[in-house]
């Protein structure tokens, strides 16, 4: 789960970590007086789960109330990559000297957390780490025992972070690490942690993503979530709760576990075909939850064939093909072709259960997937 | 011949008073796992089919002289059961629980890190060896015994490929599902020193997926101490950049690490073949033998 840039500040606020003066806002009235509470100049910024939105227009300067205005009407209701901008954060623009990046994540090589310092803050960190691997000190701490005081300071050292501010960000960084490990985040990151002409050091942005595995335990995080979606089939997707991505093409697919689901995306381009999306109906799938997937996947208009590749190990076939059939019965036609591959526990049982008339059934993935190409060829004509 | 797991392998199922616990603890019975024990707290004295139920790891351990454990608890406790497994400790332990928070896990791997147990998982389908054991949730009818080692990171497609095996009669020593999280206890090294190591296992399966560098790392230990052929497989390809495909591993970041081609190449390079479908690699697997 990922937070909103609004609220991951004041999560470091309240942990004591320095933000600018903002507020949030929904109108241009209330992005006005939020500006003119403020002070000019501000920045006017989308709160949109999307990288780069600068460069995209996402975020705006005005040094005046004409300014303020423009920007909100610029940003609010904008489509930002393929998201709606509905709010917009509204906060005094430091003036700054330096940007630093700190950030803490998982480096799931090594297995342990990793908290990274950098002086090349305010850029594309990505890029630094790829480009100038050196120019970001590394620290890697033993999730046992937590951050040591001394690992701060020595990231930051090695950073070369100016001496003057060397205590004040090792601090920023010790409390990163404790919100990191308190909150189950996978990653928090400032960037860029801006250094004001005072030597004052304030966070210009933040990123705060908590693991979803951990929110059973992080309840006022998990009430902060905000769903956000590129468009209605993944907002569906999102209420069935399937691992669903939508993709380009117009071959539906459907399968259970993900290395599975990915392999039958492999072949279907292996054998000419274009997927037109991964959907992972999980372990121990019942009937309702197979009638579902198949819901998802009609409900895509680019499709023209569906194929259900379904190994069993915990989930059972019999199952599966009780779900094909209830989802299918409903139709008068079937909207698309369906081809079903069962096999593993009780799949034979559920081949037998299965209404061929409503389904085409094969016995191997590959003539499973071979037949799916040849059913969207033909519809797609 | 076997890794790991044998017919003497002496188990303990972690939560088998749980639906799913129960439910597989008689699925691998079945299938000839000595299930000596389960292990539930608060559940001590009680029966669960057939099995006596100790309150603690410990316990179950010492009572019925366990020496490892399959994990069937629910995540918020899962990575509490495995620490315990490690303390009692037994000589293996078999996390099936998928959703263990990330941090858990690394205290786990600290842990890990100190003491002689092996960890396979956590959100993994187990490791089986044909007519012997099997630890885990894997279907035994479509495995054979047979000669073929195998390590994949994802549970279904062990199922497929297996399946391209044994329909042509290639049996396996073991597979062994270490799971797509991002931090695991068996690594595809470690698996595959324990094949080359095995003088029943004549070539090994690999399947791999995107993200993460693992696959990479497995490739140079490949050329640098294996005598044993391996053979690949590698899902995701058509995986587009910076979407996650399921599993919490399975994302291609965009700067280009962690995706199939640089995982193909890097076997390739390896001199691991690497199939286009699971039938190839049975293909390959076929050439070895």
């Amino acid at each position: 789960m990922r937070l909103h840039e609004y609220q991951a500040k004041s999560v470091f606020a309240d942990a004591g970590i320095p933000t600018p003066d903002a507020s949030l806002a929904s109108s241009v009235d209330e992005v006005v007086e939020a500006a003119e509470d403020i002070g000019y100049p501000v920045a006017v910024k989308a709160q949109v789960h999307v990288g780069g939105r600068g460069k995209a227009g996402g975020i705006k300067l005005a040094e005046s109330k004409e300014e303020a205005e423009q920007a909100a009407e610029d940003i609010i209701g904008m489509d930002l990559k393929g998201y709606h901008v509905e709010r917009v954060l509204v906060e005094e623009a430091v003036n700054f000297k330096n940007e630093l990046y700190v950030g803490v994540t998982m480096d799931r090589g090594e297995g342990k957390p990793v908290a990274m310092v950098s002086t090349k803050g305010g850029v594309d960190i990505e890029s630094v780490a790829e480009e100038t691997p050196d120019a970001i000190a590394r620290e890697h701490i033993d999730p046992a025992f937590g951050m040591h005081p001394y690992q701060a300071r020595k990231a930051v050292y090695d950073a070369g972070v100016p001496r003057e501010l060397a205590s004040d960000v090792a601090s920023v960084l010790q409390t990163m690490y404790q919100l990191w490990d308190d909150r189950d985040a996978s990653e928090v990151e400032i960037n860029p942690l801006m250094v004001t002409e005072d030597d004052e050091i304030i966070a210009a942005d933040a990123v705060m993503n908590i693991d979803d595995d951990a929110l059973f335990r992080q309840q006022e995080l998990a009430e902060m979530e905000e769903e956000t979606f590129e468009d209605d089939l993944e907002r569906k997707a999102g209420e069935y709760g399937f691992d669903y991505v939508r993709l380009s093409g117009n071959v539906g697919i459907i399968g259970n576990g993900a290395g599975l689901v990915m392999t039958t995306l492999d072949l279907v381009d292996y054998y000419g075909g274009e997927p037109a999306n991964f959907l992972d109906i999980g372990g121990g799938a019942k009937a309702e939850r197979v009638a579902n997937a198949l819901d998802m996947v009609f409900s895509d208009e680019n499709v023209d064939a569906v194929v259900f590749n379904i190994f069993g190990g915990i989930t059972r076939g019999d199952e599966v093909a009780k779900g094909i059939n209830s989802a299918l019965e409903q139709f008068d036609e079937i909207p698309k072709p369906v081809v079903v591959r069962l096999a593993g526990t009780r799949a034979e049982e559920g081949r037998e259960i299965l209404n061929d008339e409503l389904v085409t059934v094969e016995e191997t993935l590959e003539d499973a997937v071979q037949r799916t190409v040849e059913h969207s060829e033909e519809e797609a004509q | 011949m076997s890794v790991l797991v044998d017919s003497d392998t002496r188990v303990v199922v972690q939560g088998i008073t749980g639906g799913e616990g129960k439910f597989h603890a008689e699925q691998m019975m079945e299938y000839g796992t000595n299930i000596v024990a389960g292990a539930v707290p608060g559940k001590g004295g009680q029966e669960v089919a057939g099995v006596p139920v100790y309150d603690t790891v410990h316990e179950a351990a010492r009572e019925e002289d366990a020496d490892a454990s399959v994990v069937f608890v629910p995540p918020a406790f899962a990575g509490d059961a495995v620490f315990e497994a490690l303390d009692a400790p037994l000589d293996l332990v078999v996390a099936i629980t998928e959703g263990i928070p990330t941090q858990d896990m690394a205290k786990v791997n600290k842990r890990l890190s100190e003491v002689d147990t092996r960890l396979i998982g956590p959100n993994c389908p187990g490791i089986i060896t044909p007519g012997e054991s099997k630890l885990g949730i894997l279907p035994g009818n479509i495995f054979e015994s047979g000669e073929v080692g195998l390590v994949s990171r994802s549970g279904t497609l062990t199922y497929q490929v297996v399946d391209n095996l044994t329909s042509r009669g290639i049996g396996q020593t073991t597979a062994i599902g270490i799971g797509g999280d991002p931090i695991i206890g068996t690594d595809f090294i470690d698996a595959l020193e324990l094949f080359e190591n095995d003088p029943d296992t004549k070539a090994v399966v690999m399947c791999g997926e995107i993200g993460g560098e693992d696959e990479e790392e497995a490739a140079q230990y490949i050329a640098e101490n294996m005598d044993t052929p391996v053979a690949g497989f590698i899902a995701g390809r058509t995986a587009p950049p910076g979407k996650r495909m399921g599993h919490a591993g399975a994302i291609v970041s965009g700067s280009g690490t962690g995706t199939a081609e640089s995982k193909i190449n890097a076997l390739n390079d390896a001199g691991v073949p690497v199939g286009d479908t699971p039938n190839e690699v049975a293909d390959h697997i076929e050439d070895f033998l």
